[in-house]
């Protein structure tokens, strides 16, 4: 790992300033992410400021929804009751992602920003435009295709976004709060957080350097039943080749793009009287198809159907 | 840069450079070798202590992330004439074979017990609002994170289930 510095820090505005004020300086929270692809000389800050201990790591009730701090770790998240009776989407895909042990580190914050796990984003022997601009994208014509983004993409990145959680926040219609440099926060939807990689893959998401997330905002829970599939290449603690996240007729894909991907065509589908293998079908036939996405495609479709079958038998919270 | 963590009970303070991983403090600076490097990547489990009573990666997370922690390490558990319940169920089940990864298995296990007495949920339930019931299914799913390469899973299991077993 290469040297940095590090700083605890006091409070939001001053650990806010310190990274805007330093072009190498990054947000530390959990760390399960940052640490490990800093050993792998991914990631290379200079100087890291410790945001983990700043007072925003509680849930509260805002207008029949939940405010939850961004650094509440996942497992706790996941145990709320008001979570759990609330969004039983999110508490599933929370519990889908990572080991016991990584969710009690990783934040609320932490886990939207996460890295994609694109095998060649990790691989530094081989070119990834994320990881070195300009330097090519491996996976376009890589072996490692089942993590491959199928909507969205770009020639210059094919990555998918990994994190489970944020499928679920995004079928939720949840939204990020922030803080700037400025010291004026926002807000703004999880599903406007993150870009589609065009020509800039390594920018992922649309917040300025320096501005923290400090909170997710929970609206009261549509009605109708919530779902959350996930399928990977093992049954547990492994990052899915593809999820789908429902509430109501809400729909969210997760690793099929790099964000969590809302798929209206679905909603749109089903809001007109579709069954749901016509509604998959409706999204489906708008992937960026290849010679090596067929069964990652037909999979996303039959997953995506099951889960809105699967949402009618399961309770209004 | 200065921390202080409390570990197994005493008040320990270090100096040591920044990229110091808590396991590395622990391991090389502070003797404390039961806590196990395997992958250095948070992907093993084997390097699982308790802090402030949950279990985490020790190898993910920097000693200075720490100051004013509670550590419990393997160390921390029992002592060779007074084990801890879950070590003496692992001896009981024979749950290892080469014991690289016990160390991390058995404080894994320790801070799965209290999650689920604290009726945290997992993947593996038909309703997540539900009450915890400590089947196979669910000591498999919320031990994901620790890897046996020797796999004496089926007696990690079992020595599992019996400590929670007396523990309902």
């Amino acid at each position: 790992m290469r040297p940095f510095t590090y700083e605890r820090a006091a409070d939001a505005l001053s650990a806010v300033k310190a990274v805007a004020e330093n072009p190498g300086a990054k947000f530390l929270a959990g760390g399960t992410n940052l640490l490990d692809l800093m050993k792998l000389d991914i990631e290379r800050p200079t100087h890291l400021v410790d945001v983990g201990r700043l007072p925003f790591a509680g849930v509260e009730e805002v207008n029949g929804g939940l405010r939850v701090g961004g650094a509440m770790v996942n497992s706790k998240l996941a145990a709320h009751p008001r979570v759990r009776e609330l969004y039983p989407v999110l508490v599933r895909a929370l519990v889908s992602g990572a080991s016991g042990q990584l969710r009690n580190k990783a934040t609320t914050a932490g886990n939207l920003l996460q890295r994609t796990r694109c095998a060649y984003f990790y691989d530094t022997t081989k070119p990834c435009n994320k990881r070195q601009p300009g330097s090519g994208c491996s996976a376009l014509e890589g072996v490692h295709g089942s993590h491959d983004a199928i909507f969205g993409a770009s020639k210059a990145c094919i990555a998918s976004h990994p994190s489970d959680m944020a499928v679920a926040l995004t079928v939720l219609g949840a939204s990020v709060e922030t803080l700037t440099p400025s010291g004026a926060s926002r807000t703004l939807a999880v599903q406007d957080l993150h870009r589609l990689p065009g020509d800039t893959p390594q920018v992922e998401t649309d917040l300025a350097p320096g501005e923290l997330i400090t909170a997710v905002l929970l609206p009261p829970p549509p009605e109708g039943g919530q779902v959350y599939r996930k399928v990977r290449g093992r049954a547990s603690y492994a990052h899915g080749i593809a999820s789908v996240a429902v509430a109501g007729g809400r729909v969210a894909l997760g690793a099929v793009a790099h964000k969590p991907w809302r798929a209206a065509h679905i909603e749109d589908a089903l809001a007109a009287g579709a069954s749901a293998v016509e509604a998959a079908e409706a999204e489906l036939s708008k992937a960026d198809r290849s010679d090596r996405n067929a069964l990652k495609i037909a999979l996303v479709g039959r997953l995506a159907a099951a889960a809105i079958e699967e949402s009618k038998t399961r309770r209004t919270a | 840069m200065k921390t202080t963590i409390t570990v197994n009970g005493q008040a320990r303070t270090l100096d040591v450079d920044s990229r110091t991983t808590l396991l590395d403090a622990l391991r090389e600076h502070l003797g404390l070798i039961g806590s196990k490097k395997g992958c250095d990547h948070g992907q093993c489990g084997a390097c699982t202590v308790l802090v402030n009573g949950a279990r985490i990666n020790s190898c993910l997370s920097l000693l200075v992330m720490h100051d004013g922690d509670q550590v419990t390490t393997i160390e921390g558990l029992g002592t060779a004439e007074n084990l801890h319940p879950v070590q003496q169920a692992f001896l009981e089940n024979d749950a290892f074979q080469c014991g690289y990864c016990t160390p991390g298995q058995i404080c894994s296990a320790v801070g799965m017990l209290q999650e689920a007495a604290d009726g945290w949920p997992s993947q593996v339930m038909e309703d997540v609002a539900a009450l915890v019931d400590l089947t196979e299914a669910e000591i498999r799913e919320r031990m994901s994170g620790n890897i046996c390469r020797c796999s004496a899973y089926p007696q990690i299991v079992a020595a599992i289930r019996s400590v929670a077993g007396d523990a309902a």
